[in-house]
């Protein structure tokens, strides 16, 4: 109790400060108030008399808004940066290049002179993604009903943590499985699908190894956790009431979660899926270790071969030159575009129900 | 339609705890039961127990009896939710669908019953509507969302999706206590018209919405907090609020207490 009557000291002061904002215990306090420290310090405002206090000219509140301020201003002069960097360095390989840059199906920037086309590489960055989100999305939300909804709440939490950590799985460590351990299963699979379904032109013949369908699988399972765990938190935020306006109606649990859970969380799935999507299309180390190499268009899933864009980046850039640099960036410039078109869409498709999604928050 | 209820010793409990304890009564069908008494009775959780709702939150169960003209609703057997069709609720806050329209939400329950002709569905919505008295008012916007309307027009809503269902009894859960009086007034209007057709039983905090509205009243008490909630006394409205013949109910309708 040794730092009593410093505190004390410190109240008494805080006490006569506050009482110098009256105006009628002039004399004495305010006398007392000044070798406080606070010599000429204008009326502060606490207490009920004297005008009303200044705006203040400067301070948290003003410096927060600049803080705030220059962080999103950051953000345009970077990307701003990067676009103009990307540009100024595609454009001198895409000028040498002889071939046409969207139909071309091949990549030789570093020949003379140089041919390369992007059309094989979108396709395949494309066709992998969606393929993925094909294959991930209905496990993912099923998963994700699960947790919230189906699974008692330890079990749910436990889960949901278990998938999370899938998450921070580092990508590499995804490609080099799917390379040595899961290539085979795949191809087992991949004669199984031809032998049954052969008549589907998308399971055609071989040769069967690192193929877009081995691709999209280990690309499948890296987006799956970004996908459930957004979606389970969206469901569970389906208010309570929603859902018991529905199962008083007499719905069944799977009815509750028709009428209530997905409606509601609808806008929140498409854009967890998108972020899903996000992460396909730019997946770079475990396309690359994953997928065939080639540059050709072809729906055959089941054959070796395959690429994409930023596949092609990472097993490239080594080799390249100046133009082969050149060539490489041009190609992130459309993979950058496909991904703005794609946000585009979804942005499009929550905007349409916005009515229903505000009156909703 | 409107159907008979009995229960005959009804505990329930939230997981350890013993929310309320053997209540016992009986609901005349086509009258309107108000159930009053102080906040964390058990009234609520009475209310619950009826349309087997209480369940649904985890660790909570229900024992004793409750009958439906003379048909356990807490039988192994019996569907739950043909109970809850049955049993229809409307709660305390309003909780339109947010993302169907007015009609979509009208109409829910009879979708959920497998119930696709347009033709029938709309017969059905509009009928519902004119019984909530909300028809004239969203006749000309049945497709734009209904958690664009007011609170109290939110409110009748819930009740004309829950009578859309045609249920033998409407359960109101303290339906007026987020609404303004001139909304109260039309949800009370409206409990008059539809005794005709359902058995309602409404939780309120409200005595004199108790008095204006129900035929008979249930009044519910806890000795302390934590004890479980018990049927203090059961009675005609009219003698509950004139001649009560329990000191505790006195206590309580006079403001004494509680």
């Amino acid at each position: 109790m040794g730092d009593t009557p410093h505190r004390s000291a410190h109240a008494g002061t805080g006490g006569t400060r506050v009482a110098t904002s009256h105006e009628w215990p002039a004399g004495a306090s305010a006398r007392v108030a000044e070798p406080s420290g606070t010599p000429g310090m204008p009326d502060n405002g606490l207490g009920g008399g004297g005008g009303l206090p200044r705006a203040r000219a400067f301070g948290a509140e003003r410096a927060f808004r600049g803080l705030t301020l220059a962080a999103g201003t950051t953000v345009l002069v970077v990307i701003a940066a990067i676009a103009i960097f990307l540009i100024a360095k595609a454009v001198p390989a895409l000028r040498a290049n002889s071939e046409s840059f969207w139909t071309f199906e091949g990549w030789f920037p570093n020949d003379d002179p140089p041919k390369f086309g992007i059309g094989a590489l979108a396709f395949g960055t494309v066709l992998t993604a969606l393929l993925a989100l094909l294959m991930a999305v209905p496990v993912a939300l099923g998963i994700a009903l699960y947790l919230s909804h189906y699974a008692p709440r330890r079990l749910g939490n436990g889960l949901g943590f278990l998938i999370d950590l899938l998450a921070a799985v580092p990508s590499v460590v995804f490609g080099l499985w799917g390379r040595d351990y899961f290539a085979q299963p795949v191809a087992d699979l991949s004669a199984w699908l031809n032998r049954y379904f052969g008549w589907i032109p998308i399971f055609g013949d071989g040769p069967y190894g690192n193929s877009i369908l081995l691709g999209s699988v280990v690309l499948a399972i890296m987006v799956l956790p970004i996908v459930t765990s957004l979606s389970r938190e969206v469901f569970r935020q389906t208010p309570t009431a929603n859902e018991e306006a529905a199962l008083a109606l007499g719905a069944t649990r799977w009815e509750m979660v028709r009428t209530a859970v997905l409606p509601y969380g609808r806008p929140g799935v498409i854009a967890a899926v998108m972020l899903g999507l996000g992460r396909a299309l730019g997946e770079t180390i475990a396309l690359a270790l994953t997928l065939g190499s080639t540059y050709a268009i072809s729906f055959n899933i089941l054959q070796s071969g395959g690429n994409s864009i930023a596949a092609n980046i990472a097993n490239r850039f080594a080799e390249a030159n100046d133009t082969g640099r050149g060539a490489l960036i041009a190609s992130g410039l459309v993979l950058f575009a496909i991904t703005l078109i794609v946000n585009i869409t979804a942005r499009a498709i929550i905007y349409r129900r916005r009515e229903f999604t505000e009156s909703a928050a | 339609m409107a159907k008979r209820i009995e229960a005959t010793d009804v505990t329930a409990y939230y997981g350890g705890f013993k929310a309320i304890e053997n209540i016992s009564l009986t609901v005349e069908p086509k009258t309107v039961t108000a159930l009053i008494g102080p906040s964390g009775c058990g009234k609520s959780t009475f209310l619950r127990s009826i349309n087997r709702m209480h369940e649904v939150l985890p660790g909570a169960r229900v024992e004793g009896s409750l009958t439906i003209d003379n048909q356990d609703i807490y039988d192994r057997d019996v569907d739950v939710t043909a109970v809850r069709r049955m049993i229809g609720m409307v709660f305390q806050r309003p909780n339109p669908f947010p993302t169907m329209s007015i009609f979509e939400n009208v109409v829910a329950g009879l979708r959920l019953n497998g119930v696709r002709r347009k033709s029938i569905l709309e017969e059905a919505a509009e009928k519902a509507l004119r019984s909530a008295n909300l028809w004239d008012e969203v006749k000309d916007r049945l497709g734009k969302p209904g958690a664009g309307l007011s609170g109290g027009q939110q409110q009748r809503l819930c009740i004309a999706r829950t009578i859309a269902v045609e249920p033998q009894v409407v359960l109101m859960d303290e339906p007026c206590s987020a609404l303004d009086p001139i909304s109260t007034l039309a949800i009370e209007d409206l409990m008059f018209q539809l005794k005709d057709k359902f058995t309602i039983i409404i939780v309120t905090h409200n005595m004199q919405q108790a008095a204006r509205v129900s035929d008979r009243t249930a009044f519910f008490s806890i000795e302390k907090t934590g004890d479980p909630g018990r049927l203090i006394e059961y009675d005609n409205t009219q003698k509950i609020f004139s001649n009560p013949s329990q000191k505790k109910t006195e206590d309580y309708i006079t403001g004494r207490f509680g």
